[in-house]
């Protein structure tokens, strides 16, 4: 294994950042990881982490196959991990929608650019995503779909779901697209939390990409039994809003099967306790997202089904 | 006439309510709207409100169409010093035209987006964030020049940057606007979280020559300053390389040539000039930074030069 220093960026008043990526084999660029480009995505560095020891062990095992070489970035944006903020510390900017970069911009730009620059010749790309709201999901492949990528590819995670978004104008300036556009075959690895650490997940999340890259012949190793993945899209699944707000309680896990009509949640007064509304499927399927908030308002996605 | 253009129900005892005010007088149907505070630390646009209502209700046989004025689109992030949505990762300039089966914060862009929609003129009012401050400008792309132009010219602006158009602003406020045939001006202008009353008059006069060339307005009104056009001009960007205090010694509007001095970026900790800023290219500082801690990255100034044009909307 050889850390190296992929891009730093001095501050005037802490020490100088360092984004550091853990290089595993050698010669063809085969897959690159991202982990944490947000300061709460503490489950994606943690998978990371995961991720680096696993590869350690292989490559002492000389598992990593001759002529690949893989890089994982457990955290890009470790700044703000530290001081509890989402975003870049000084200008509350996301760096994943700073992509493809620019050397000569603004500062998250330049982070960005950074970045890409290292992991762009890439084959394949994963990054350990996260979504904007508080929630948990489970564990699911996305990728968009921008016409330069076979979603076939996603059964090689052997994960339950394989998701194909359809990019939106706010998307082009992430990651994952641009990946693509410069010909990285790029999936989002979902593995549940976000600011806790969920283990269980996390495995999930390490078995799926080890099982990817053995599928590729750039590891040689075995891991549990994955799914024959369901491909769909993310327009055919079902999202359930709030009509009102208040106190939320879910009363279903992700992952359950539930029916149509079944209740998945309540929603209370919160100076009162009267009961406000119950929150029933529309549609029988499966729960891979569910929002994780005491407080809710209204025309929140409180439930994601798989139909 | 108050009126609630979108509602959302928050957590606990409270509604997310957007207002506008309708002011309106005589036979025509003429209808201009006056939309500000989409990103809760812009406030120019807020005493420009103030300015544009009171003076209509002081002279309102003068008015002839109907004027509407939507001071907080974001009223959560004003209330809070935070520019975007509260508890939201997306700008709100970022998500328009919203959806009605949507998140809470799509739900309310595609009302306001609806209601907007139809108006003869929209000013989309922003300040600058709170790190930069920009002279009076109007922003546009490429592609609504030949509509927009004209009418950003009767603004009493200073200048009117003619951008390239990027996929990631089909989702602003003014590019769902004129997509859907509603002519959108966006005003740029001053500095985040404060009032440059200076500016506001001088926007103020341009609102009115506007609505005087609608037909709208049968008061006398100022005479209108001329805007640079950007077109045919390069817009110089000077962004810090070292991180550290920025000092700048070139003042805001200033005429510069190549390699003028501009400031500095200075180390308190080793009381050394860390790097000396020097003007990219001739012209004029019509972006200067004024928050001084940065990082290498962080924008500096833009300057105005013959060339070819770049930049983009808020």
């Amino acid at each position: 294994m050889k850390k190296k220093v992929l891009f730093s960026l001095r501050s005037p008043y802490r020490e100088q950042l360092d984004i550091i990526g853990f290089c595993f084999g050698s010669g063809r660029k085969t897959a690159a990881i991202v982990g944490a480009m947000r300061g709460n995505e503490v489950q994606q560095m943690f998978v990371c982490s995961r991720m680096v020891q696993e590869l350690k062990k292989l490559e002492a095992q000389g598992k990593i196959t001759d002529g690949c070489e893989i890089m994982v970035i457990p955290c890009v944006n470790y700044y703000s991990m530290n001081i509890g903020k989402r975003f870049w510390a000084m200008d509350n900017t996301d760096i994943n929608r700073m992509f493809p970069g620019y050397d000569l911009g603004e500062t998250t730009q330049r982070i960005a650019d950074g970045l890409f620059s290292q992991i762009k010749d890439f084959e394949y790309g994963i990054q350990l995503a996260s979504f904007y709201q508080p929630g948990n999901f489970l564990p699911h492949v996305k990728m968009m779909d921008t016409g330069f990528n076979d979603p076939k590819l996603m059964k090689d995670f052997g994960l339950e779901f394989g998701l194909i978004r359809k990019p939106r104008p706010y998307d082009t300036t992430t990651l994952n697209y641009n990946w693509q556009v410069w010909e990285t075959k790029a999936f989002s690895v979902y593995a549940n939390a976000t600011e806790d650490i969920d283990e269980d997940a996390a495995d999930d999340a390490v078995y799926s990409i080890l099982r990817f890259l053995d599928k590729h012949k750039a590891v040689n190793t075995t891991t549990p039994l994955g799914y024959n993945t369901k491909i769909i899209n993310e327009a055919n699944t079902m999202q359930i809003r709030s009509e009102h707000a208040g106190i939320f309680k879910s009363l279903i896990e992700i992952g359950k099967r539930v029916d149509k009509g079944d209740v998945l949640g309540v929603i209370t007064d919160p100076l009162d306790g009267e009961l406000i509304s119950e929150i029933k499927s529309t549609v029988s399927g499966t729960v891979y997202f569910e929002y994780h908030d005491p407080l809710i308002n209204s025309n929140t996605v409180c439930f994601k089904i798989i139909k | 006439m108050n009126i609630t253009v979108a509602s959302a129900a928050l957590a606990v005892n409270e509604k997310l309510n957007i207002k506008k005010r309708r002011i309106k007088n005589g036979k025509s149907k003429t209808r201009l709207s006056l939309v500000t505070g989409t990103h809760g630390d812009e406030l120019e646009g807020q005493y420009l409100a103030y300015m544009v209502g009171s003076y209509i209700d002081e002279h309102i046989d003068l008015l002839d169409g109907i004027v509407d004025i939507y001071p907080a689109l974001n009223p959560m992030g004003i209330d809070s010093i935070t520019r975007g949505i509260p508890m939201f990762d997306l700008d709100m300039n970022r998500i328009f035209p919203g959806s009605k089966n949507g998140t809470m914060a799509e739900v309310i862009c595609s009302a306001i987006a609806d209601d907007l929609a139809g108006s003869d003129i929209c000013i989309d009012v922003h300040s600058s964030n709170i790190f930069l401050r920009e002279i009076p400008q109007i922003r546009m792309s490429v592609p609504t020049a030949e509509t927009l132009l004209s009418y950003a010219e009767m603004m009493n602006v200073d200048l009117v940057w003619i951008h390239e158009s990027a996929t990631v602003l089909e989702s602003t406020l003014a590019h769902t606007l004129n997509t859907r045939g509603t002519k959108t001006l966006v005003v740029e202008m001053g500095v985040g979280m404060r009032i440059t009353k200076q500016y506001c008059d001088q926007l103020f006069d341009g609102v009115f020559n506007l609505m005087k060339e609608l037909g709208m307005w049968k008061g006398e009104t100022a005479f209108v300053r001329t805007p640079i056009i950007s077109q045919g001009r390069e817009v110089g960007f000077v962004n810090s390389d070292a991180a550290g205090i920025f000092v700048p010694c070139a003042a805001f509007g200033d005429t510069v040539k190549k390699g003028d001095h501009i400031g500095d970026v200075v180390d308190p900790l080793t009381s050394a000039v860390v790097e000396k800023v020097e003007a990219v290219c001739d012209g004029m500082l019509f972006t200067l930074r004024e928050y001084p801690v940065v990082y290498g990255g962080s924008l500096l100034a833009r300057i105005l030069q013959p060339g070819v044009s770049g930049g983009g909307e808020k």
